[in-house]
């Protein structure tokens, strides 16, 4: 038999195959990443976008004074003494006298026709009227939130299968909802609030926002920012110029990398043990999240500015050292500088890592339920001291609830916090770009 | 806590006044001219401000410690004593302040002090984790005993007493959850990295990379709701209730997928740093010899960056060990010990956050308990971060 170069023998094609095999399984592995990568921000996105969405009834509400002030006197003290107990019927009534004159023909309660309005809408129009008394006696119209199960029905969540199975809701309620939507009275808008609302009970999620955890977040960002920053450049500037080689300075770096491998949950049982329990400062307090994730974040921080001092040319210290300056001078007026785009830009990374972390927050009890705004400063409580929850631990909250339409509300708060990671990261990207030099 | 708050705000409005009085004192002396002045005049003046601060807030640092140790209260005579600090600080550089005085020598001895305080904190961390978790560990082993602690293999809390404690149940969930992870991950991430260093073109290796590394940037809460919402119901939809293997959506292998996705570009990109590591001329001999591109890579490779890959699976594994998110809302909360990868089984990660939220008892074995698991998973992760480090370390100078 003629072997030629031409005409592959047997264990050729063999080694051929498998050499072609081999690739694939790596454009495999490549493609397989990516798809679940795909999978994940598509069913993010697929899940999440709805609930920048929220329906809304445009109604016709009159607003009686015996009902709302008796005393005629638009006295503030007196009128607020009118629960949202007393507007909800003021509502109701308004609605069915809007599906009366629509002609719309329905067998449901008067209970249950004051059920397709959110028990939100009775705050937000007591909120109105106290604002500016003078709109009692009027007739106003408002924008009111629709119930969650009508919501839902007009985001595909709810069916009329299920709206049968459901306590809360009937196909009627649903019909109804149609025929108010062809009548223009109904409408799903953009929605605002959802950024700037608190949270809300487990009966309206309609009314649950991101507010108090976007302000939360914020917060710890500034506390995590005044202090990682710093700390974490000055331990950089010790380590890379002026620690000499020794023990100690070993058993600090060798400390510092292992920090970094620690996992998130073991700072935050730190942070219960030595923040709460130890210095006694308030539990749910950005204070104490921003201190975790200070201490979380430095060895991030820490690492990246020793790199970006270290690629700083030693001619630039010596051309200062030559002139006179003293070491410390050197590193201060310039070598930092010109490290500063690096420095800057792994504050950015660890920034985000800090805002997405979740784990650590829940153990010092950032889960909590939280109405209220937080003040940036109060005499009780102090330096950020009131209580708040956090974006990641808003979503975790929200993944908790029975009610679906939470679920989608917890998707949405993921974009949010992927839409502030991204900013994060590109302003990163950027500033590496615009301002990184190469010796 | 009222004299803490006057004490730093005249601490602080007393060292801005030395900085600017400082300046000017630092020109009279020199009768206006700078250049019979060893220092500049901002020397003299950085001196004074941080004589006058420094010493008064250390002071403020050290005592509020003790008095948290001592559950002392701050009183004004305390108040007192800081002042009193910052004003003889204050006195006693300005008295300083002559023309032969070099300034710039005392002060950059404070901003020395400052950095050496900086560069402490990490160490302080690590001893603050270690003593917080030591301390409250002890106070659980004094309440239940160490051999049911680690020997036995039920876990049932009770906060009304008598409650089992055993960590057994835990850390098989742990294992067997990372582990599944780690199938998934290492495969996937080290032939992505194999891919991306030896074969792929500039075109796509800009665009795979990239790609790759926003899985890593994406917080591990999100990664726990599609765990919790797409996976889970997806997985026992169309795996396990077909194949008659339960009918849990949380689960060991919901988990476990989700991880792994999470743990793809841990793996890819430290073993793609390890692989470019290689000598050319490596694989230049190789090929040379007339071996196909992944007999190289397979025969002279791999084998080269071994220790490196090993290092990097099992930082991955730790990383997978002390993961929280996903597995507090992928994995469930029942404690088994079970081969089942469709049912629902918990970790130590999931166990600590149950025991310490919520109303918490800090008296009770049952709270206490999440500080002995947090002190296992601890030293489990360091012993893998020191193991990994030690492996790449070792092996990592035999081609430089």
């Amino acid at each position: 038999m003629t072997t030629s170069l031409l005409t592959a023998d047997a264990r050729t094609t063999k080694r051929n195959k498998a050499e072609a095999r081999f690739k694939a399984y790596g454009l495999g592995a490549i493609i397989l990443a990516m798809v679940a990568l795909v999978f994940l921000l598509g069913s993010v996105l697929g899940n999440g976008l709805s609930a920048f969405q929220q329906t809304y009834i445009t109604l016709d509400v009159t607003l009686p004074e015996e009902k709302l002030d008796k005393s005629g006197e638009r006295d503030l003290a007196v009128m607020s003494k009118v629960t949202t107990i007393g507007y909800a019927p003021l509502l109701r009534d308004a609605l069915i006298a809007a599906i009366e004159a629509q002609g719309i023909e329905t067998t449901l309660s008067k209970k249950d026709i004051g059920n397709l309005i959110s028990k939100e809408a009775a705050a937000t129009v007591r909120n109105r009227v106290l604002a500016n008394p003078d709109l009692v006696g009027q007739t106003v119209t408002f924008d009111l939130l629709a119930s969650g199960r009508i919501d839902g029905y007009f985001k595909d969540r709810v069916t009329m299968e299920s709206a049968a199975l459901d306590s809360n809701t009937s196909p009627e309620a649903l019909m109804i909802a149609d025929a108010l939507k062809d009548a223009g009275m109904v409408a799903t808008k953009f929605n605002w609030n959802f950024f700037i609302w608190a949270d809300a009970s487990d009966q309206r999620p309609e009314a649950a926002g991101l507010g108090v955890a976007i302000l939360g977040s914020l917060y710890m960002m500034a506390v995590v920012l005044c202090l990682a920053l710093p700390i974490g450049v000055a331990t950089s500037i010790y380590l890379e110029e002026f620690a000499p080689k020794n023990r100690w300075t070993d058993v600090i770096e060798v400390n510092i990398s292992n920090l970094a491998a620690v996992p998130s949950i073991v700072f935050g049982i730190l942070g219960l043990a030595i923040f709460i329990n130890f210095m006694q400062f308030n539990q749910s307090s950005p204070l104490v999240g921003g201190l975790v994730l200070t201490l979380m974040t430095l060895p991030t921080i820490i690492i990246s500015t020793r790199a970006a001092l270290k690629s700083v040319p030693p001619s630039i210290r010596d051309a200062a050292l030559g002139v006179g300056a003293s070491k410390m001078q050197s590193v201060f007026h310039h070598v930092l500088p010109l490290a500063a785009p690096g420095i800057l830009t792994g504050t950015i990374i660890g920034l985000a890592q800090a805002l997405g972390e979740t784990a650590p927050l829940l153990l010092i009890g950032m889960v909590a339920f939280v109405r209220e705004y937080p003040a940036a400063f109060s005499p009780d409580a102090g330096l950020f001291g009131e209580p708040a929850v956090a974006l990641p631990v808003q979503v975790y909250n929200w993944t908790q609830r029975s009610d679906p339409a939470f679920f989608e509300r917890a998707f949405g708060a993921v974009i949010t916090l992927l839409v502030f990671l991204l900013i994060m990261n590109a302003v990163a990207i950027y500033l590496r770009r615009r301002f990184e030099r190469r010796w | 806590m009222q004299s803490l708050t006057l004490s730093f705000l005249v601490i602080f409005a007393l060292a801005i006044v030395g900085y600017v009085v400082a300046r000017s004192r630092a020109l009279y002396v020199a009768d206006g001219d700078i250049r019979r002045l060893v220092s500049l005049p901002s020397q003299h003046a950085l001196n004074v401000a941080m004589s006058t601060a420094i010493p008064p807030l250390a002071a403020i640092l050290i005592f509020s410690l003790y008095a948290r140790l001592t559950d002392g209260q701050v009183s004004w005579l305390a108040g007192f004593v800081f002042i009193a600090l910052a004003v003889t600080g204050f006195a006693l550089s300005m008295i300083g302040i002559k023309r032969e005085t070099r300034a710039r020598n005392l002060a950059e001895r404070w901003i020395m002090g400052l950095l050496i305080f900086a560069s402490t904190i990490a160490i302080m961390t690590t001893v603050g984790i270690v003593f917080s978790m030591l301390f409250e560990t002890r106070n659980f082993f004094s309440q239940y005993d160490w051999r049911s602690f680690f020997f036995s293999t039920s876990w049932s809390p009770n906060f009304r007493g008598d409650s089992a404690l055993g960590i057994l149940p835990l850390l098989w969930g742990t294992l067997y959850v990372s582990l599944i992870a780690l199938i998934f991950a290492v495969p996937i991430g080290l032939f992505a990295a194999i891919y991306l260093s030896e074969y792929a073109g500039p075109r796509l290796r800009s665009v795979a990379k990239p790609a790759i590394e926003v899985l890593a940037g994406i917080p591990t809460i999100v990664y726990g709701l599609f765990a919790l919402f797409i996976v889970g119901p997806g997985l026992r939809d169309y795996f396990a209730a077909p194949m008659g293997l339960g009918d849990s959506a949380l689960s060991v292998m919901t988990a476990g997928l989700v991880m792994g996705i999470m743990l793809i570009p841990f793996v890819s990109s430290l073993s793609d740093d390890i692989i470019n590591a290689v000598p050319q001329a490596m694989r230049d001999g190789s090929l040379g010899l007339g071996a196909t591109r992944s007999e190289t890579i397979r025969q002279v490779v791999i084998p080269a960056a071994l220790p490196g890959i090993i290092g990097a699976v099992l930082l991955a594994a730790s990383r997978a060990i002390g993961e929280t998110m996903i597995v507090v809302l992928g994995a469930g909360a029942a404690a088994r010990l079970s081969l089942n990868p469709f049912e629902a089984m918990t970790t130590v990660t999931v166990k600590i956050v149950s025991q310490l939220t919520g109303d918490t008892d800090f008296a009770s074995p049952e709270t206490l308990v999440a500080f002995a698991l947090g002190l296992t998973l601890f030293v489990i992760t360091l012993g893998l971060n020191v193991l990994a480090l030690y492996i790449v370390r070792k092996y990592r100078e035999q081609y430089e």
